[in-house]
């Protein structure tokens, strides 16, 4: 028996999203499972935004908040700082401080943050809220309308506040983030409901919930590639939505990125494990379909860059 | 390919003779198609049908296990491309690289990283593997030599002896064939004077040949010497290469039952930097390798791909769940609150790391639940105030508490009262419904 070559073709791609102003970007639009180049075509690379937030960190390990110390007790210094030093091709500003549980700060104040961030900055901007799904509504509202006319993208939109969040998306032009908690099902039926408000869908970003390396990220892993599997053979138009990753966050959240080495020798130095922790979990939620992921620490970004330089070697062929 | 039940009562005597244990031929095919049988119990089926259900119920990928004793590395067996439709079963083996032009204490120093690997995680000893030792000399002196030191140190670490020099491999085979090693190194070039070692000392061949195509060509020719365990290699080295390789390799053993691509893959995963290997050899993990070398075991490079590996090879149809008992996070003084959940891996996971996020010291009770989650529990009735009463008196956790009180999930708030009359004594709270909302509920909890 001869062999032959499996190679599968899908009829379904998925959605490609642009967005930003002076400098765009891209991601999405490619026919093909995650960096499968021998059997389709992915014009676009993945794409990796850097997290800012709107008041200091004091929940990020030492690893990676020193990376910060200088810049992140502002977040106009702190986006110029990733644009300019880092390189970042986008910037993902968490407005963490309006949550009830920390600054409980206002739309009004989040939208001066907002306006303040794109004042200083070329490339595009996510704007995230602080995943309050009550306080969400009101501050993205505010935040949408500060960035109206930049495409930003603006999130997240959950089951319990899309209304509000899509509604201000579509009055200011923005992309959508629709976040559902790791259920192919309820991914589904979110994208479907935003786009009968009249939401392009093709304006949406499907986030099906990221866990940390660990901690749950075989739930992420498998939604994912049954979403994007759903996207490719079925051309589902309610699953062809690119895939957020938002890995940082959840990455260095955990104990494995933040114990001391002294606490636990057998884990061996906690700055180069916090960045493996974070490239790891962004590298398997790559692997799972992610076209846009948010990340933290440089290191961790550039080691996953390399990863994406090697898995598209000879892309889109 | 496998066969159906029609498939196979076709092939079996027609009889409804019973012997089997099964009431009817039909219904013993039945039970065959779902491998809950043995052929073997047919006492008058023919040898040709015997044969052509042997073929067509051995795994896609052949069952091969390396090394020896309690450290043996079971490969191979897998039955599908995705997790969700059916759990990944043999986690990949991880190796770590020396070579016979290392300087003495360098191997040394690498030998002593992998014995001391071993981490436990999740009720698992996760560890490194094997030991791949290389030939990069091709001296077949220095590499005998190589292995020597190898074995003295870690007598039971299963072994990949890499070579392709058939004079350097028998060498270390002399030393190592009874640890049950791979020799790797076959191609078009050695593969007659490689298969009759392998032959010989009954170890597992490691071949490698450029492509799936030539692959399948030489495994078997090897075949044909007389080898029947083999590990592949598709010489892919970059990621691409290496997803493009293994993903082809994957579906045709898989959708095709092609026999000559049936074999465990061995992935090298080994580059100058680091963190881009953990990267690689996150990417074999996820994307269907058996064994990954990689060039060094440092600690912290372990423990995330351990967990990775953990991860994506648990059951999806199963829930992780953790032991039934009371964890100290941080460490809980008399005062401390008690928090319960259910023992869901993931619920676990993620109230303990809130509660230390919130750096409040406490005890957080873990109630079998079947590893369900909080309302699933609580709607299949494993979760309620009896059984969580019954849990806490058992566990006399009361001794060590100031104050009696019991933090429940916000999600359960309809049973404290009835938790309260099965708990005298006890105060019943209502936390928060969310986890990552336990900071700010444990930083003003008692204030």
């Amino acid at each position: 028996m001869a062999y032959v070559a499996q190679k599968e073709n899908f009829p379904g791609k998925v959605f490609e999203v642009t967005f930003g102003t002076d400098t765009k970007a891209v991601f999405g639009g490619q026919n093909a499972l995650p960096f499968y180049a021998f059997e389709g075509s992915i014009p676009n690379r993945p794409l990796i935004a850097y997290e800012i937030q709107d008041i200091t960190p004091d929940d990020w390990p030492e690893a990676v908040s020193s990376v910060y110390k200088d810049v992140s007790h502002d977040p106009v210094a702190w986006a110029r700082f990733s644009q300019d030093e880092l390189k970042a091709k986008a910037i993902a500003l968490r407005l963490i401080g309006t949550h009830p549980d920390r600054e409980d700060r206002t739309p009004a104040e989040a939208a001066k943050a907002v306006r303040d961030v794109l004042a200083v900055i070329k490339v595009p901007l996510i704007i995230l809220g602080s995943n309050s799904i009550e306080k969400d509504g009101p501050v993205l509202i505010a935040a949408a309308e500060a960035a109206s006319g930049r495409n930003c993208i603006i999130g997240k939109a959950q089951e319990a506040n899309y209304k509000t969040i899509a509604a201000a998306a579509m009055a200011n032009n923005h992309k959508l983030i629709a976040m559902s908690e790791l259920d192919v099902n309820l991914a589904k039926q979110l994208n479907i409901l935003i786009s009968q408000m009249g939401l392009d869908k093709e304006r949406i970003i499907t986030d099906p919930m990221c866990s940390a390396l660990g901690y749950g990220i075989e739930y992420t892993y498998s939604v994912s590639e049954r979403i994007r599997l759903a996207a490719l053979a079925q051309s589902d138009p309610a699953m062809q939505q690119p895939m957020l990753g938002d890995a940082g966050m959840h990455a260095w959240k955990v104990k494995e990125s933040s114990a001391p080495e002294s606490d636990i020798p057998a884990w061996g130095p906690e700055k180069e494990r916090g960045i493996a922790w974070e490239a790891v979990t962004a590298g398997a939620v790559l692997l799972a379909g992610a076209d846009i992921l948010i990340m933290r620490h440089p290191e961790a970004v550039s080691s996953v860059e390399k990863f994406i330089d090697e898995l598209m070697q000879d892309g889109g062929r | 390919m496998a066969l159906s039940g029609i498939e196979i009562f076709k092939l079996l005597p027609k009889t409804n003779c019973k012997k089997c244990g099964h009431p009817t031929c039909l219904a013993f095919a039945m039970k065959l198609a779902q491998r809950q049988a043995s052929i073997d119990l047919c006492p008058d089926v023919s040898e040709d049908s015997k044969r052509v259900l042997g073929d067509a119920a051995a795994p896609p990928v052949r069952p091969t296990v390396f090394g020896a004793g309690d450290n043996a590395v079971k490969m191979g067996e897998e039955t599908v491309l995705f997790r969700h439709e059916k759990k990944f079963v043999n986690p990949c083996a991880l190796a770590v690289e020396v070579k016979d032009t290392m300087q003495d204490d360098e191997i040394s120093r690498i030998l002593d990283d992998v014995l001391a690997s071993g981490i436990d995680r999740v009720g698992q000893r996760l560890k490194i593997d094997a030991i791949f030792a290389g030939n990069a000399s091709n001296d077949p002196a220095s590499f005998e030599g190589l292995v020597k030191a190898v074995v003295a140190k870690a007598p039971d670490l299963p072994l990949v002896l890499s070579t392709s020099n058939p004079a350097a491999a028998e060498a270390a085979l002399k030393i190592a064939a009874d640890k049950k090693p791979i020799l790797y190194g076959a191609d078009d070039s050695n593969a007659e004077a490689m298969a009759k070692l392998a032959k010989t000392y009954k170890v597992i061949l490691g071949v490698a040949a450029k492509g799936p195509e030539a692959l399948s060509v030489l495994t078997e020719k090897i075949k044909g010497f007389g080898v029947e365990d083999m590990v592949i290699d598709h010489g892919g080295r970059t990621a691409a290469e290496i997803l493009e390789g293994n993903v082809l390799l994957r579906r045709s053993a898989i959708k095709k039952n092609f026999k000559p691509l049936g074999y465990p893959v061995i992935t090298f995963a080994q580059r100058d930097d680091s963190m881009l290997e953990t990267l690689i050899a996150s990417l074999g993990i996820a994307k269907y390798s058996s064994i990954v070398v990689l060039s060094s075991a440092e600690r912290w490079k372990n423990i995330a791909l351990f967990a990775l590996r953990q991860n994506l090879y648990t059951d999806p149809q199963v829930p992780m769940q953790v032991e039934q008992k009371i964890y100290s996070v941080g460490e809980p003084a008399p005062e401390s609150p008690l928090i319960i959940t259910t023992n869901f891996s993931l619920t676990f996971f993620i109230v303990s790391g809130e509660i230390e996020n919130s750096r409040v010291a406490s005890r957080l009770a873990i109630m079998d639940c079947e590893g369900m989650s909080v309302l699933t529990a609580w709607a299949a009735g494993k979760f309620t105030a009896p059984k969580i009463a019954q849990f806490i008196l058992e566990s006399g956790i009361a001794d060590q508490m100031k104050n009696k009180e019991l933090i429940i999930p916000g999600y359960v708030a309809i049973i404290s009262g009835a938790l309260e009359e099965k708990l005298p004594g006890w105060k019943i709270t209502i936390g928060p419904r969310e986890a990552n909302a336990l900071p700010a509920f444990l930083k003003n909890w008692n204030k």
